[in-house]
């Protein structure tokens, strides 16, 4: 019976081309534009480490004086170097990171190209679980462990990037990068990675390309390398170095990695108690306010996707519907104007449901057609995107899930929209129709 | 005119009046809506900052050794860079708008420190020259005088640093002292010493503008001079030098000007490059937005088309009484483009009261100001139109259709 109502469909298409290719066109252009947008969505608002997002806590005190305090305030969204020594050495999570992230000069005559310039790139400044917790994919070597942290070792991760730059992608353990003038050991060296969004550090930009050379965060504050991101200082600060140890300045952000439930509210205990401990030191003036906030959380309350972004969407959908409800109009006018072949049909002997069901099959072969020609929309529409040159851009792309969702979402429109014209088509009374031939 | 078989016919024909009417109704809500997020978007990107950014080239610098003390460097390479064909003027400064740096402050008016503070402002640490340099307006006062510069890195370590002038902007003015001349009014931003409001300035752009922060909307300046490390060169272009050549011809100068001591461009951009990547994401939402407006009238006129024609057809037998009986051509065009008309503006009523509701859910829900009223009319304007223009094909066949038509059946 299917095969007979696509062969009806068929036919039915190319006695009315016209009519056909306008269909098309409408499910084809509503269905790029939704996917298009949906995907670029779906890129932005992905989990960046799905297998681990529920484990991974992003790590706030509140610190800061009590001058402008209101109940309820947020707390800094990073911590104090002196904070975040405390809870590094107490080590009461499975793992632990402080970081911040940088810019900083590279000299390749340090690593042997004495003819290529100096140039900028982006730095971490991180202490050893960095590459753990967050799953960093290493190509040769390994990060440093926290003897090495202790010492303020002089050694270094590159990224592959940077590792195709100095040393032609070979294996670069054991050679030397100069950083400013100062020479460091290549330990590790990664694979490309760009978790997106950036999601351990946003002050750089949500979306923004990982660093390309780790080191431990006590050798860049004993060689003064700086950093960059948020600096929020408050209180007295005059005449404070900043990166000092007791500097009333947050600037560092902090994860930590806790794997059951007991961990994380034991964890929890542990803020509140130490923000209590510093209150009695003297050192913070607020009620104790620690947060605790998972990945996904801590994207969402962040706001990481801009809402130009979910703009979009919407506007897309606002099209889908007009697009679907001209394909039920278009739909109506070719089912009415083939009320002779139906009431034929329904003279000889077809039940209501037979025409219903031949109009959806006619619906839903225009959904399949016009789905395959969505998808190529979609993929011209996503290489636009593409070509904007901002940070997030570049991971726009069609993945499996993507493809197969533009082309249900195709079929489940056009379905949808022959719904009203099928019910229409198989209301007609045979007797009338022939009446009038 | 013949109104009421007009909607007689309509009448027998429910669902596909209701589905155009549903779909011009959709389409008029959308495009009302889109038309007003791009003339805001176009507003935003022509926004005056008030420097003369056609004129600005910027750069900044970093040594590849630690200088202790970078203050005879700094000197050195303002004096050399005075000397590059084409500077009309040079300064430094620790940010600038479109740059990626943004420096933001608490500002009280007492000099007690547990007291909160009353606005925050964006931070400006500048050399001497930079009103001049940028191009901005002085109100009131007068510009930093040379004796009240004090080097920034000198304050670095001092807890108690002295730094004796501010200028702030009229927004800034108008917020702390309303109504009242702001000239030497006292803020304290460094320091238990006072910082004296020599100055007045009409616009000093944020390192963010467009935004309505509130430390995006009061700027202040010192006249503390960053080194040349912690600040960027801004480079006013003489009028008919190319700024890229004096881009060029400047960060080469100075790669050259430190003997012993390596250094290494950080960054170096014309102030219109900058603007131009500040704005883009708002540039690809106005051609999303014209180009859904562009789609969604381009489907909608395939509807109206491909429903009319149908209608043509489903009532040749009606059109050819019509005609014998004495009917004109016009009045058959006519009458369909009088359908087309009600439908439209039945539509239209429907999708101005979709767009007020769209427009209430986008301000609560993205904090966009309301949908002004002059774009119902605008947009009913434009659906009028294009309903005329897409039914006028199948009105055209319906009118040429003969009188014997009426015999033939349809």
């Amino acid at each position: 019976m299917l095969t007979y109502y696509l062969e009806l469909a068929l036919r039915a298409f190319r006695s009315h081309r016209g009519l056909t290719v306008l269909m098309l066109l409408s499910i084809a252009m509503g269905v790029a534009a939704c996917m298009t947008t949906l995907t670029v969505f779906h890129v932005l608002s992905g989990d960046p480490i799905p297998h681990k997002s529920d484990r991974l806590f992003n790590v706030q005190l509140d610190a800061e004086t009590r001058r402008d305090w209101k109940p309820g305030d947020e707390p800094e969204l990073q911590l104090t170097r002196f904070d975040a020594e405390q809870l590094l050495r107490a080590r009461r999570g499975v793992h632990q990171v402080m970081m911040t992230g940088s810019f900083i000069a590279i000299d390749p005559a340090g690593s042997g190209d004495a003819a290529q310039p100096p140039f900028f790139t982006g730095g971490r400044w991180t202490s050893a679980d960095f590459f753990t917790m967050f799953d960093a994919p290493f190509r040769y070597g390994n990060g440093w462990t926290a003897a090495d942290d202790g010492a303020e070792a002089r050694v270094a991760v590159l990224s592959a990037e940077l590792n195709d730059k100095l040393f032609g992608g070979q294996d670069s353990r054991g050679k030397t990068v100069r950083l400013r003038d100062k020479d460091f050991t290549v330990v590790g060296v990664l694979r490309p990675w760009r978790p997106a969004p950036h999601y351990f550090d946003l002050t750089l930009g949500s979306y923004a390309k990982p660093a390309d050379v780790y080191i431990p965060l006590s050798t860049s504050l004993t060689l003064r390398f700086g950093g960059a991101g948020n600096m929020n200082c408050w209180g007295r600060s005059d005449g404070i170095d900043p990166r000092s140890l007791n500097a009333p300045c947050a600037w560092l952000q902090y994860w930590v990695q806790l794997d059951t439930p007991q961990q994380v509210a034991d964890y929890r205990t542990y803020l509140t108690q130490y923000s209590d401990q510093q209150r009695e030191a003297g050192r913070f003036e607020r009620p104790a306010n620690p947060r605790l906030t998972g990945v996904m959380a801590w994207l969402s309350q962040r706001k990481v996707v801009p809402s130009d972004i979910q703009l979009q969407v919407w506007l897309a959908f606002g099209f889908l519907a007009v697009c679907l409800t001209n394909t039920v109009g278009l739909l109506l006018a070719k089912c009415l104007r083939r009320s002779g072949e139906i009431g034929v049909r329904r003279a000889l002997g077809a039940p209501r449901r037979q025409i219903f069901l031949q109009f959806l099959v006619e619906a839903g072969t225009l959904g399949v057609v016009g789905g395959v020609l969505g998808l190529a929309l979609t993929w011209i529409g996503l290489w636009v995107v593409r070509q904007n040159p901002s940070d997030y851009a570049q991971l726009a792309r069609l993945d499996w899930q993507m493809l197969a969702t533009t082309l249900g979402v195709s079929l489940a429109a056009s379905v949808l929209a022959g719904l009203l014209p099928a019910w229409r088509a198989c209301q007609i009374t045979p007797a009338i129709q022939l009446k009038t031939q | 005119m013949d109104i009421l078989p007009i909607l007689s016919t309509l009448k027998r024909h429910k669902t596909a009046a209701g589905l155009i009417v549903l779909q011009i109704a959709l389409t008029c809500a959308i495009v009302c809506n889109a038309l007003f997020l791009i003339f805001q978007r176009i507003e935003r990107i022509n926004a005056d900052t008030g420097a003369d950014e056609q004129a600005l080239v910027t750069f900044s610098l970093a040594s590849m050794a630690r200088v202790e003390n970078p203050e005879p460097q700094t000197q050195a390479d303002l004096a050399a860079l005075r000397q590059v064909p084409g500077v009309a003027s040079v300064t430094l400064t620790n940010q600038y708008p479109y740059g990626r740096s943004s420096n933001n402050s608490g500002v009280r008016l007492t000099p007690d420190t547990t007291q909160s503070s009353r606005v925050v402002a964006s931070h400006y640490t500048t050399g001497p020259g930079f009103i001049g340099t940028m191009g901005l307006k002085l109100l009131e006062g007068r510009d930093f005088e040379a004796n009240e510069f004090v080097p920034g890195s000198t304050l670095d370590a001092n807890p108690d640093p002295r730094v004796p002038a501010v200028i702030i902007n009229k927004t800034m003015a108008e917020r702390l002292w309303p109504g009242e001349s702001a000239l030497g009014k006292a803020i304290y931003v460094y320091g238990n010493e006072p910082q004296r409001v020599v100055g007045v300035v009409r616009d000093l752009p944020s390192p963010n503008p467009g935004s309505e922060d509130e430390n995006a909307l009061n700027t202040m300046m010192f006249p503390v001079q960053p080194s040349f490390r912690g600040g960027g060169f801004m480079i006013r272009v003489a009028p008919g030098a190319d700024r890229e050549a004096v881009l060029k011809a400047a960060t080469a100068k100075l790669l050259a000007n430190s003997p012993g001591l390596r250094r290494v461009i950080r960054d170096q951009n014309t102030l219109v490059k900058l603007r131009a990547d500040y704005y883009r994401q708002d540039r690809s939402m106005i051609q999303l937005l014209a180009g859904v407006c562009v789609g969604l009238l381009v489907v909608t006129a395939f509807g109206i088309v491909g429903l009319a024609s149908f209608w043509v057809q489903q009532r040749t037998r009606m059109i050819g009484t019509r005609r014998a009986l004495g009917a004109t051509r016009g009045q058959i065009l006519r009458y369909f483009q009088t359908e087309n008309l009600l439908l439209s503006s039945a539509g239209i009523v429907l999708g101005m009261i979709g767009a007020y509701g769209i427009s209430l859910l986008l301000m609560k829900n993205y904090e966009l100001p309301r949908l002004p009223w002059i774009y119902l009319p605008i947009g009913a304007l434009v659906l009028w139109t294009l309903g005329q223009i897409a039914v006028f094909a199948p009105a055209r066949r319906a009118a040429a259709l003969p009188p014997v038509a009426a015999l033939r059946g349809g």
